[in-house]
């Protein structure tokens, strides 16, 4: 059979999702914000709530979110993506609100944001992308950053006596009452990313049935911070991200 | 029993040549061109063994840039 006869409207199983703009986006190749910003689309577009939709863009890399998914968006001041999704959620009820955050942003400058909106249990999803470091800015250490990491501003790797520990924001709001779903994925195998859609759809299901903030950690990975090919990328983070951050549900209610 | 055959299409100016893709080929069908670029200067990804391609999809999941369309029929 030649491909031209493959290639055929009615054997297309998989396409660019509609939601997803015909723009270039700025990440830097093999990016883990694209698959994320892909997966969103699709449940978004699946769930059929694309009208109601809101999605809060942080500051960091995925900024320009609003550029490349096709809902509304507002964006917030650096950190504050939870405070002005409790907002939109609390003036808006019939909306479905979510935050799409950086580990700078959600576990650093935004923790005490980050940590109220889900004690308080807004009706929101918290997507949160964790890749070690901070990407926008130069690959500095960021709170999640692995003990023994280099990274721009800790050259010889990072030391617990110098720079603390690593934070597990996603373990910390997991133990509070107001969150009904907490998980950890990671996007770098076709059958990560199907779970982490899985995870997306049910914690949107959520928001819509208003039992509570979810969170779902993407685990991710910044191959140019990290100095690394997109391929060595993925096979690192397999290799000592999930000792630190492993990957399942961390709370389902 | 029945065989499955597969496609994809590359939208050439939107692939960044990030290698995701080929790494992620069950079946070894991508490869990012030798020599080819886009716009852009990415040596973006193509089917170089088509025969092999099954239209499971893997590499579509993988693709950050959602460039990759694909294609499968049954055959008997």
């Amino acid at each position: 059979m030649e491909i031209k006869d493959i290639i055929k409207e009615e054997n297309k199983v998989y396409s660019k999702p509609e939601l997803l703009d015909n723009v270039h986006m700025h990440y830097c190749p093999g990016c883990s914000h694209g698959v994320v910003h892909k997966l969103i689309a699709e449940v978004v577009a699946e769930m059929g709530i694309t009208d109601k939709t809101v999605g809060v863009s942080p500051v960091g890399c995925a900024v320009f979110a609003y550029n490349y998914i096709d809902v509304d968006w507002i964006e917030a001041a650096h950190g504050r993506a939870p405070a002005v999704a409790t907002a939109v959620s609390r003036l808006w009820e019939e909306n479905v609100v979510f935050t799409y955050q950086g580990d700078g942003d959600m576990a650093a400058i935004g923790t005490a944001e980050t940590i109220h909106a889900a004690n308080r249990g807004e009706n929101i999803v918290m997507v949160f992308i964790n890749n070690a470091i901070y990407g926008m800015t130069g690959g500095q250490m960021a709170p999640t950053t692995l003990v023994g990491q280099k990274t721009s501003t800790t050259p010889y790797g990072r030391r617990i006596d110098l720079n603390g520990h690593p934070l597990e924001i996603t373990d910390i709001l997991a133990t509070l009452s107001g969150t009904c779903y907490v998980t950890r994925q990671s996007v770098h195998t076709p059958g990560a990313a199907r779970k982490t859609k899985a995870a997306l759809k049910k914690a949107f299901e959520n928001a819509i049935a208003k039992r509570g903030t979810s969170v779902v950690e993407v685990v991710s990975t910044c191959n140019s911070g990290w100095k690394m090919s997109p391929v060595k990328a993925n096979e690192w983070m397999v290799e000592n991200m999930f000792d630190k951050y492993p990957l399942g549900d961390l709370k389902v209610e | 029993m029945a065989k499955v055959k597969g496609a994809v299409t590359v939208n050439i100016e939107r692939c960044k040549g990030c290698d995701l893709c080929v790494a992620a080929c069950p079946t070894a069908t991508l490869s990012l061109q030798p020599n080819e670029v886009n716009d852009r200067g990415y040596h973006y990804a193509y089917m170089s063994n088509a025969d092999a391609c099954t239209g499971c999809c893997s590499c579509a999941w993988v693709c950050p840039d959602a460039c990759i369309e694909v294609y499968r029929v049954k055959i008997d």
